[in-house]
């Protein structure tokens, strides 16, 4: 093969007692499109950030071109070669497409901008692109796919060597996507090494031509893409051989159906989720499947009210519901734990005591202030029942291992005494033993009749914990499996295309 | 988005004054131009620095305060120092300069919200100038009377004195700055997105301090401005003087959020407040307090019409 | 502005005598407060004597609370507009609309007193509610939304008393701001109803939860059924409505309307009175008993000011000086400074 242009090698970053990278590595070749893959949290966008410059590494090397380098800014990587178009398009809306193109690097002529040359030159960046557009227009204006090929234009101009992409398709369609990959062909074409980070499998067949895979911010392996069989990717970066064995299922996750609590019919929204059916009954834990993306918090959110439905109908309990807020919801018996602790979750700077009776209290209205001394009682429970280590119920959250914050909110859900309890990714982000401890509560809310819809990337749990599994894929419902077909390898095969793939 | 906002304080500019024109006759004359300009001068260099520091995102509170320390401070040199009027004019400056990008650090640095620190930094200034002086001080120097008396004829009653030639000369210079310099566009793009402007390479915390430091620099200016057209240096003028800044800001068409503007439109603003109170002048029937609701609806309206064409922008997008 | 948060990197040295002290917010305030007092008392030993002349109770003591007043009923209200994320400017324009509307009300001898007061806060709540729309339902920045009532809140006081400062003499009103009972000043009675009020609404009910909640973090407070808007619209009209007795003590105070002076400033001083009293800018938790603190040590600043025979305007220098300390002393970046110049960084 081509040569190598740059190498990062060992690479540790951590953040306090968080260790985002332990030892990741990518080695990039001049005109190759690398794509760069890993689950949530395996570190692909720290390692990109400590590449351009971000973020400075613990340990590790990076080598351009058989020279050591360190960037310590944006700017010394874009000195450097190596231009980056990030998740959200970094750009300034309010300014002109010329002026967020050029700004810092400016033509100018005794301190003053010279207006037509930057035009000229703008003009001829978003041309190399094959775009013809008026670059004094305002990048706010303008849709996004548009934006994202300023940015790239923009990175570009800079004379790079090393072009990274992080998750430039998220908000594209497909005729925008195909334009991007043809001008990503285009690019390595002449010589230009591309990392593209993105979730989207199919994608990474169409375009890629290696895939480094991330997990738990370290490297697992680097293959040939053509080489790679989705499956074994998938394996890879779930850190699991599934095999064709079939996990041994405690009983308590095979389907009881009992009485149809939620049923929710072709519900969506417009650019958030395809309409999809899902059902729940009592006693009940329905798992949703799918890799980041895929739709499955959206979904949970249009059923708790926290986005509205812009399709569809939902009925609980027999009866037609209205969900416009998570009040409608909670009223009807609902609860959720959000996915997104520290944005959607936890009141940080409040005790546990507090963060555990919200949602119960807001039931009951601001009048009716429960006694402190049942308060007390019922945040005394809650500590025993789910085994939550804080120094006292007057600690203040934040003071809690991520672990003991997840299992506050689960019992702030609780405290309302949901009928049906929506859980994203309850176990995310917390060590092993609280994990098991989570899941092994959520079986036994099943047995006291409660419905749970169970949202998790890790597959094992789902098939430990749920009788029935719902996958989506691409924002879409794509699968539905039950009892013995609830299993690591089939989900898999579900989530990977497997039946309908080229 | 800002062309319709400017289009729109351009034609409330146009409306305002044909209306006043119409009303009271005698309005429309070469005199009330001059005078436009030349009573608000001092309000608009405020105005000025004011544009520069909410394109970027934040806010100064302390304009009126600095205006009356720099105002005081000249005239205590001048009169009680015998210090050359242009050096105490200068040191004024350096002053204001400096006050402004300390305040710009604290907020920089320590992140401090900038309402706040500029509102102590108000309560600083404003004291401060009743250290120099408890009263109003007369100044008398040969400098001041010729200043007093320069200006630029436009007809046989109107002139164009100095704080209106002050005043247009630094729009002048400012709108260069703004529009055609490096450091203008970084001030744009660190209130249009602060965190990208970092990505893009834009030296966040140089360009917030130095904003600051300009508007400390505009605010002393109005200072000196105000001592040529009052003759006198007074610790306590310009009470509210940061609010009618911002107002004239605000109905120029710049958005509060930052990133969105321009000082054609300031100066628009400028203008529009200050045919109001002419006309106010004019009428004899209406009382000055009009100025305060005219100005507070001007000011509401024009927010309220902001929030819309944002809306509308990102349905569109 | 960010308030304690531990940090596993930067080990803070007075960890052990921060962990000791915040279990007692109030300390710092309480502190500042006993610093000037004990300042005072050794300049003037005279200072916190007391005196009873002709039944009433005198004495700087007894005017610190009838003077601090008002600024203690401003900052009941912004205390909760603080704890909710947002803030007030306009409390001083809404001090003079209620002082002129209740001056005109005054003078006619045909309404009932309880209309002379009742009305203009009713006007208050208004304002409030205004302010709460502008920012719940429009978007606005709370700065900005307040600061349009801020600007035309004196005019329209003004168009109330057609730019006079009208006078009365309404004997009930008067004592309003003026009275005594039961030998003490009848404000003082007053501020202790007003803060008995606001305490057994927020600690007794759950409108205090819901309200830090939601100034700690929005959108997780919606998540989980609190009406994050309606709390927040709330706030303003409490702020109105205590800026409203606010402005019927200081009207009462020197018995005619005075648009353009009564309040002048008063918003700087309830928003510092705030700060000073513990409550961080950014929302969430509150402290009213550190807001009163912060209010009484504004006020007895003040009154220090005069004794030592300061001018009363520079009086504000001081006041932003203290300010600028507590806001840079709760500020991370600032501690990191100082803690890196006292303990020189180990080089490797």
């Amino acid at each position: 093969m081509t040569r190598v242009l740059l190498e990062l090698r060992d690479i540790v970053k951590t953040f306090g007692s968080v260790k985002a990278l332990d030892r990741a590595s990518l080695t990039l070749r001049a005109g190759e499109i690398h794509a760069l893959m890993g689950e949530n949290g395996a570190g692909k966008s720290t390692l990109i950030k400590v590449l351009t410059g971000v973020h400075a590494p613990d340990a590790g090397t990076i080598v351009l071109d058989g020279k050591p380098i360190a960037p310590r800014s944006p700017r010394e990587a874009e000195q450097a070669g190596i231009s980056t178009v990030y998740q959200e398009v970094n750009l300034i809306p309010t300014l002109s497409i010329a002026d967020n193109l050029l700004l810092g690097r400016q033509p100018t002529r005794l301190g003053w901008i010279r207006r037509r040359e930057l035009v000229r030159r703008a003009e001829a960046a978003v041309a190399r692109l094959g775009l013809e557009i008026d670059v004094t227009r305002a990048v706010g204006a303008c849709p996004l796919a548009i934006q994202q090929m300023v940015a790239i234009a923009r990175a570009l101009d800079i004379r790079a060597r090393v072009l990274v992409l992080d998750e430039p398709t998220s908000s594209l369609d497909e005729r925008e996507v195909a334009s991007l990959f043809d001008l990503l062909r285009r690019l390595r074409g002449e010589g230009l090494a591309i990392v593209l980070v993105t979730h989207f499998l199919d994608q990474v067949y169409a375009v890629s031509d290696r895939i480094t895979v991330l997990r738990n911010g370290a490297f697992v392996g680097e293959h040939e893409t053509s080489e790679l069989p989705r499956r074994r990717l998938i394996e890879a970066m779930l850190g699991r051989d599934f095999g064709d064995e079939a996990d041994a299922r405690p009983a308590a996750a095979a389907a009881a159906t009992g009485k149809r609590l939620l049923e929710a019919r072709g519900i969506g929204r417009r650019g958030l989720l395809s309409p999809i059916d899902l059902a729940l009954s009592e006693g009940e834990i329905v798992g949703l499947a799918g890799l980041l993306g895929a739709g499955r918090t959206e979904t949970a959110r249009l059923l708790f009210g926290l986005e509205a439905a812009d399709s569809g109908a939902i009925t609980i309990g027999g009866q037609a519901a209205v969900l416009r807020s998570p009040r409608d919801a909670m009223g009807k018996g609902l609860a959720f734990c959000s996915e997104d602790r520290r944005a959607e979750g936890i009141l940080p700077h409040l005790s546990v005591r507090e963060n555990l009776i919200l949602a119960m209290q807001a039931g009951r209205g601001p009048w009716r202030l429960l006694p402190r001394r049942e308060q007390d009682a019922l945040v005394d429970h809650y500590i025993r029942a789910l085994g939550i280590k804080a120094p006292s119920p007057e600690a203040p959250i934040h003071t809690l291992s991520g672990g003991n914050q997840q299992k506050v909110l689960l019992a702030r859900a609780l405290a309302t005494q949901p009928k049906i309890l929506l859980l994203d990714e309850p176990t995310r982000g917390i060590d092993v033993g609280a994990k098991l401890e989570i899941e092994r509560l959520v079986r036994s809310l099943r047995e006291r009749g409660m419905s749970v819809l169970f949202i998790s990337s890790d597959l094992d749990e789902l098939v430990r914990t749920c009788g029935r599994v719902a996958v989506l894929r691409d924002r879409r419902k794509v699968g539905e499996l039950a009892g013995d077909d609830v299993r690591p390898d089939k989900i898999l095969s579900v989530i990977a295309h497997e039946h309908d793939a080229a | 988005m800002s062309r319709l906002s400017f289009a729109a304080t351009a034609v409330v500019l146009v409306l305002l004054f044909g209306t006043a024109s119409w009303l009271y006759p005698g309005f429309l004359s070469a005199r009330v131009i001059a005078n436009l300009f030349g009573d608000n001068a001092a309000l608009g260099i405020a105005a000025i620095g004011m544009t520069f520091v909410i394109l970027s995102g934040g806010i100064d509170l302390s304009v009126g305060a600095v205006l009356a320390f720099t105002s005081t401070l000249v005239a205590l040199l001048v009169t009680r120092h015998a210090v050359p009027p242009l050096l105490a004019i200068a040191l004024g400056l350096a002053i204001g300069a400096a006050f402004g990008a300390v305040m710009g650090a604290m907020i920089h640095r320590y992140e401090l919200p900038p309402f706040l620190v500029t509102l102590a930094g108000m309560f600083f200034a404003r004291g401060m100038a009743f250290v120099l002086s408890l009263e109003s001080l007369g100044i008398s120097h040969p400098f001041y009377r010729s200043a007093a008396t320069f200006g630029i004829p436009l007809s046989a009653k109107a002139t164009l004195n100095a704080p209106a030639l002050i005043f247009l000369v630094l729009f002048a210079a400012a709108s260069c700055l703004l529009h055609a310099t490096r450091f203008g566009r970084d001030v744009y793009a660190v209130g249009g997105h602060e965190p990208s402007a970092r990505l893009l390479g834009v030296a966040v915390g140089k360009t917030k301090i130095a904003v600051y430091a300009l508007s400390g620099t505009c605010s002393a200016l109005a200072g000196v401005v105000a001592t040529l057209r009052m003759g006198s240096g007074n610790p306590a003028q310009g009470t509210g003087f940061e609010l009618d800044a911002i107002a004239c800001v605000v109905i120029g068409g710049t958005l509060l959020s930052g990133g969105v503007g321009s000082l054609a439109g300031t100066l628009n603003g400028v203008l529009i407040f200050g045919t109001i109170q002419i006309a106010l002048v004019f009428d004899g029937r209406l009382n000055s307090w009009w100025a305060r609701i005219v100005v507070g609806a001007l000011l509401l309206l024009f927010i309220v019409f902001q929030k819309l064409l944002a809306r509308a922008a990102s349905r569109r997008a | 502005m960010s308030t304690t948060r531990p940090d596993p990197l930067h080990p803070d040295p007075l960890h052990k005598l921060r962990a000791y002290f915040a279990g007692f917010p109030l300390l710092w305030p309480l502190v500042g407060l006993a610093a000037l007092l004990l300042f005072n008392v050794v300049y003037h030993p005279g200072f916190l004597a007391l005196e009873v002349r002709d039944g009433h109770l005198y004495g700087t003591p007894v005017d610190l609370l009838h003077q601090g007043a008002k600024g203690i009923l401003l900052a009941i209200g912004m205390t909760l507009v603080i704890a909710s994320g947002g803030i007030d400017l306009s409390v001083g324009s809404v001090m003079a609309l209620a002082g002129a509307a209740a001056a005109l009300l005054a003078k006619r001898a045909d309404l009932p007193l309880v209309a002379v007061i009742v009305l203009p806060l009713l006007l208050a709540a208004i304002a409030g509610l205004w302010n709460g729309l502008l920012v719940t339902r429009i978007g606005i920045q709370p700065i900005i939304a307040t600061l349009v009532l801020m600007t035309s809140g004196r005019g329209l006081a003004m168009l109330l008393t057609g730019g006079q400062n009208p006078a009365f003499d309404r004997s009930g009103f008067i004592f309003l701001g003026n009275g005594h009972l039961l030998g003490l000043p009848f404000t003082i009675y007053l501020v202790a109803a007003a803060l008995t009020t606001a305490g057994l609404l927020l600690r007794r009910t759950a409108l205090g939860l819901f309200l830090e909640s939601t100034g700690d973090n929005e959108r997780a407070s919606r998540a989980s059924g609190v009406d994050a808007r309606l709390v927040k619209t709330a706030v303003y009209v409490v702020s109105g409505v205590c800026a409203g007795l606010a402005g019927l003590v200081a009207t009462s105070n020197i018995k005619q309307a005075d648009p353009i002076r009564t309040g002048e400033m008063m918003e700087l001083d309830a928003i510092f009175a705030v700060v000073v009293g513990g409550t961080a800018l950014t929302g969430g938790r509150f402290t009213l008993a550190g807001s009163v603190v912060g209010a009484l040590l504004i006020q007895t600043l003040t009154q220090t000011m005069f004794y030592l025979g300061v001018p009363p305007p520079i009086a504000p220098v001081p006041k932003a000086i203290i300010v600028l300390a507590v806001c840079l002393l709760q500020s991370a970046g600032f501690r990191r400074d100082v803690v890196g110049l006292v303990k020189r960084p180990i080089r490797r």
